[in-house]
């Protein structure tokens, strides 16, 4: 395997990723619209994904368990969005709205 | 500054960039479009850790398939672009939670002590070492995989349609 050489600090992709996780939060906490939420969700698993690959690019490029990994989180986020968005269509359906707040039935 | 240092910073402005967009634009579809532009950077991240498979993966199925997927959703429940309905009223503690959690997160990932970044080299991975790994090691949570995958797309289908006399 052929080595490519650079001088970015490992902490610096871990920051990043970092940065890209609490952004996905505050979307997940501030946006009311059920779509939204679900592309923060998609900000906050893009950045453990990075997180992954940066460790296993660092630590143990020959295993590559963290590309994986990666692979497999992204498999698991396809299967997610698309429950998630029939789950968004089913309540739109029967409710007419899709903002979680407006869909509180289980909340006293 | 090297070239790689360059590429990167450039990238991780990007998908700062865009991340900041999914969560603050008031058009819902913006959203979905600086959704894109994050995925994208991602995937930039991605090659620069030598890993040029995950990068298409990300491409294919993340910028193209899901952000799609995404936009037939917005489509379909007749997201509104009225700015007021877009943020809920709690967003000035949220801004607090996510940037104490991003100052704890990054004051940790800065002060701990992480093995085998000495040297800063990065391998490229393989196409072929990948996939062998992929259908030898991991073939077991491969094939899950697939069965994941499939459930899901039944459970979609079943949720998703209409039935008679509604």
């Amino acid at each position: 395997m052929e080595a490519v050489t650079q001088q970015i600090p490992l902490e610096h992709f871990l920051a990043l990723s970092a940065i890209l996780f609490s952004l996905g939060i505050y979307g997940v906490l501030t946006r009311r619209n059920a779509v939204l939420i679900l592309m923060s969700v998609e900000l906050m698993l893009n950045a453990a994904s990075i997180n992954m690959v940066a460790f296993a690019a660092y630590a143990s490029p020959e295993l590559f368990t963290g590309m994986i990994f990666a692979i497999f989180i992204i498999t698991v986020a396809a299967a997610e969005v698309g429950l998630a968005l029939a789950i968004i269509l089913r309540v739109y359906r029967n409710r007419g709205t899709a903002n979680v707040d407006e869909v509180s039935d289980l909340k006293w | 500054m090297t070239v790689a240092q360059i590429i990167f910073y450039l990238i991780a402005a990007l998908a700062v960039g865009g991340a900041l967009g999914v969560v603050l634009a008031r058009n819902a579809v913006y959203a979905a479009l600086f959704l894109i532009l994050a995925l994208l950077a991602v995937a930039g991240v991605y090659i620069l850790l030598g890993s040029e498979f995950l990068a298409l993966v990300q491409v294919l199925i993340y910028a193209g398939a899901i952000t799609v997927l995404l936009l037939f959703a917005l489509m379909l429940t007749r997201t509104t672009d009225v700015a007021e309905s877009m943020t809920g009223a709690q967003w000035p503690l949220a801004v607090v939670v996510s940037m104490l959690l991003g100052g704890l997160l990054i004051v940790t990932v800065t002060t701990s002590d992480w093995p085998g970044d000495a040297d800063g080299t990065i391998t490229r991975i393989l196409f072929e070492d990948l996939g062998a790994a992929l259908f030898t090691q991991w073939a077991v949570p491969f094939e899950i995989a697939s069965l994941v995958l499939f459930v899901a797309l039944v459970g979609a289908i079943v949720i998703a349609r209409e039935e008679e006399g509604e």
